[in-house]
C-alpha cells in the first residue's frame, strides 16, 4: 500500500529530475524570447550597413568585425548627450521635489492625527483611477499660462517638464506604508528626549525607510527615462528634449534609406545608461516592483 | 490615537503636495469636466458659444477613426492583458521551482530586464525584428518554409501590424507581473503545499487549488491595473510605428483613444479642440471606470482573500 502511493525513493528522484529539467528548459525558452530584442538591437549596431542589408540576415558577427563606427554616426544625427544630460538634469530635480513632497505628507498622513485626514486620503488614492490624459490637457494650458512654453528658455523648459511631476499619490502611498512600520516606542522616546516633530521625522524616520526612498528615487528616475509624451507637448526646441523623444525624432519619416544600423545604434545608446543603473541597484528596484504589486 | 490634533502643524507638513496636487491634479479634473461642455471653446482667444452637454462627445464619437480607435485600444487590452498575465504566472511559478538560488536570481534578471528598457528604443527593435527582408521573424519563418511576410514595412495591413504590435506589448508587459507574482509566491506558506504531498495531490490541481486561490488577489491586482494601463497605449505604439501610428502607406492604422486625445491636443489653438480632447479622455475614463468595476464584481466571487 505504502508503495503504491509514495513509489519508491529512486522513482520519485527520478520523476522530480525530469520535471525539473522541463521547468529549465521552459525558462530558458521563455527567457531566449525576451532576450532576442535586446540581442537584435545590439547586432545591428556593430554591423556594417552592408551586412544589415542583407536577406537572410547574418545572426552573429565575429569580434574582430564589430563596427563602432555606427555609434558616432548616430551621435552625429542627432545630441543623444545632450538629450540623455537632458533627461538626468529633469529626473535629479523631479525626484529631489517628489521625495521631499511626498516624505513630508507621507509623515503627516503616518504619525498625525488631523481634521479631515482619512478624506483627503481617500480622496487622493482615488485620483490614482483617472486616466493621466484628462490631466495633461489642462496641464498644458496651465504651463502655457505660467510662461513656460513661448519663446522658451532652457531653464523654462526644465520647470515645465520637472514642476508639474515634484510630487505623487503613489509614492506618498507607498512611503506612508513605511513609515507606519517604524513602532510607535521610538515617536513616544523621541517625544520625551525633546525632539520636535520635525528633527523625529529627519533623523529616525527618514533614515530607517531609506530603503524605501531609494526604491522611490530609482523608480521616479526610471519613469523619466520613459517619458515621451508630456516633454514632446511642452519643449519648444529639438535641444531640450529628452532621451524617448530625442530618439523618435530623430529616425521618424525620414526621408531615404532608414538607416537601421544608425538607429539600433541610437536606441542601444538610450538603453544601456538604464540597464547599468538597474545591474547596479538591482536589489532596490525588484524590491520596490514586487512591493508596489502587494496592496496594504 | 497619537496624541491629540496638530491640526495647523498637520496642514503645513501637506502644503507642498496639496498645492502641486491641487494645481496638476484636481483642478484638471474639475477643468476637464468643465472644457467638455463649452461649445466652439478657443483657449488661444478665451471665447466659447455657449454651454453644450453633447456636442463634443459628438465630436468624438464622429471622428472617422473613432471606431478603429476604439477597436484598436479594447483589442490590444483583451489579448496582451490575459496573455501576459498567464504567461507571467507560469514562468514565476517555473521560476519559485529553481531549487538553486543563485539561478533563480539569473534568470528572474533576464525576465526583468523589459521592465528597465526604453519603450520607444525597444519598440524601434521590434519593428526591424518585424522586417520584411531583413528582419529575423521572417528569417525564422523561412525555416519552415514560409515566405516573408510585410509585418509593419510599406503599406502593410493592419492585421499583421497589430500582430506584430501584440507581440511587442506582450513582452513588455511581462517584467512587472512576474515580479509581483513571484514574491506573492514566495510569500505563500509552504505548509499548505507539504499537507498537499501528504495528500498526494497532483502538480496540475496543487496549482489550481493553492498556489492560484492563493495568489488571486495579486492576480486580480495586476489584472485590474494591467487594463488600465492598456487601455493607454500609446508610447509603444509610438516606438514601434512612430507618429504615424502605422506602418508607412497605412498611416494611424494602430490608432487608439489615447492617440484620438493627443490628436485633438496637438491642434490646442483651434477652435474646440480641447473640448474635444477632453471628450476623448473622459471617454477613456468611463471605459476605465467600467472594467474595473466589472472586474470588481468578478473578484468578489472569485477572489479568495485569506
Amino acid at each position: 500500500m505504502e508503495q503504491a502511493v509514495y513509489g519508491n525513493e529512486k522513482q520519485i528522484k527520478r520523476r522530480r529530475r525530469i520535471r525539473l529539467g522541463i521547468v529549465y528548459a521552459l525558462l530558458v525558452f521563455f527567457a531566449i524570447f525576451i532576450l532576442i530584442p535586446f540581442y537584435w538591437m545590439i547586432l545591428t549596431a556593430i554591423k556594417v550597413e552592408a551586412d544589415v542589408l542583407r536577406s537572410p540576415p547574418l545572426l552573429w558577427v565575429s569580434p574582430t568585425e564589430w563596427q563602432f563606427a555606427n555609434f558616432s554616426l548616430a551621435l552625429e544625427r542627432a545630441p543623444f548627450v545632450r538629450f540623455i544630460i537632458n533627461t538626468v538634469v529633469v529626473a535629479v530635480i523631479s525626484t529631489i521635489g517628489t521625495v521631499i513632497t511626498t516624505v513630508l505628507s507621507a509623515f503627516a498622513f503616518a504619525r498625525l492625527n488631523f481634521f479631515g485626514r482619512d478624506i483627503l486620503f481617500f480622496i487622493l488614492i482615488a485620483t490614482m483611477m483617472i486616466p493621466g490624459e484628462i490631466f495633461v490637457i489642462t496641464n498644458f494650458i496651465t504651463v502655457v499660462n505660467f510662461g513656460w512654453i513661448r519663446e522658451q528658455t532652457y531653464f523654462n523648459a526644465i520647470l515645465a517638464m520637472t514642476v508639474p511631476f515634484m510630487t505623487s499619490v503613489f509614492y506618498m502611498f507607498f512611503l506612508r506604508q513605511a513609515f507606519k512600520q517604524v513602532p510607535d516606542e521610538l515617536y513616544y522616546a523621541a517625544k520625551v528626549d525633546g525632539k520636535t516633530d520635525r528633527q523625529y521625522l529627519w533623523r529616525i524616520m527618514v533614515p530607517i525607510a531609506l530603503p524605501t526612498i531609494t526604491t522611490i528615487t530609482i523608480l521616479n528616475a526610471m519613469n523619466t527615462w520613459n517619458a515621451y509624451i508630456w516633454p514632446r507637448l511642452v519643449t519648444q526646441r529639438e535641444e531640450f528634449r529628452l532621451v524617448s523623444n530625442g530618439l523618435r525624432d530623430a529616425f521618424d519619416e525620414g526621408i531615404g534609406p532608414p538607416l537601421y544600423h544608425e538607429q539600433m545604434a541610437a536606441a542601444l545608446i538610450v538603453t544601456v545608461p538604464l540597464i547599468i543603473v538597474f545591474l547596479m541597484l538591482k536589489k532596490y528596484i525588484m524590491r520596490g516592483v514586487s512591493r508596489s504589486g502587494i496592496k496594504g | 490615537m497619537l496624541e491629540d490634533r496638530h491640526n495647523i502643524k498637520s496642514w503645513f507638513y501637506l502644503a507642498p503636495a496639496l498645492v502641486l496636487l491641487g494645481t496638476f491634479i484636481f483642478y484638471p479634473i474639475f477643468n476637464a469636466f468643465f472644457l467638455v461642455f463649452l461649445e466652439d471653446y478657443n483657449y488661444l482667444r478665451g471665447t466659447f458659444e455657449g454651454f453644450t452637454l453633447t456636442q463634443n462627445f459628438r465630436y468624438v464619437l464622429t471622428d472617422p477613426n473613432f471606431h478603429l480607435a476604439m477597436g484598436n485600444t479594447m483589442l490590444i487590452a483583451f489579448v496582451s492583458v490575459p496573455l501576459s498575465v498567464v504567461i507571467a504566472l507560469l514562468i514565476s511559478v517555473w521560476l519559485n521551482a529553481v531549487p538553486i538560488k543563485r539561478l533563480q536570481g539569473f534568470f528572474q534578471t533576464i525576465f526583468f530586464l523589459p521592465y528597465v528598457t526604453n519603450a520607444i528604443a525597444i519598440g524601434m527593435a521590434f519593428a526591424f525584428l518585424f522586417n520584411q527582408h531583413y528582419g529575423l521573424v521572417n528569417w525564422f519563418l523561412g525555416l519552415f518554409g514560409i515566405s516573408p511576410i510585410n509585418w509593419v514595412g510599406l503599406r502593410a495591413g493592419w492585421g499583421t501590424a497589430m500582430f506584430s504590435l501584440l507581440v511587442y506589448v506582450t513582452w513588455l508587459g511581462l517584467a512587472f507581473k512576474i515580479m509581483v507574482f513571484l514574491s506573492g509566491l514566495q510569500g505563500i506558506d509552504k505548509q499548505y503545499y507539504e499537507a498537499a504531498r501528504v495528500d498526494s495531490a497532483s502538480r496540475s490541481r496543487i496549482f489550481r487549488r493553492i498556489t492560484v486561490p492563493l495568489l488571486s488577489p495579486m492576480i486580480m491586482y495586476i489584472t485590474v491595473t494591467s487594463f488600465i494601463g492598456a487601455f493607454k497605449a500609446y508610447t509603444e505604439i509610438i516606438g514601434m510605428f512612430g507618429e504615424r501610428l502605422g506602418p508607412a502607406g497605412n498611416d494611424r492604422a494602430m490608432i487608439t483613444i489615447v492617440a484620438l486625445v493627443y490628436d485633438a491636443l496637438d491642434r490646442s489653438g483651434t477652435t474646440g479642440a480641447l473640448s474635444e480632447a477632453a471628450a476623448a479622455a473622459l471617454i477613456l475614463f468611463g471605459v476605465t471606470l467600467i472594467f474595473t468595476f466589472i472586474n470588481m464584481q468578478v473578484s468578489k466571487k472569485r477572489v479568495h482573500y485569506g
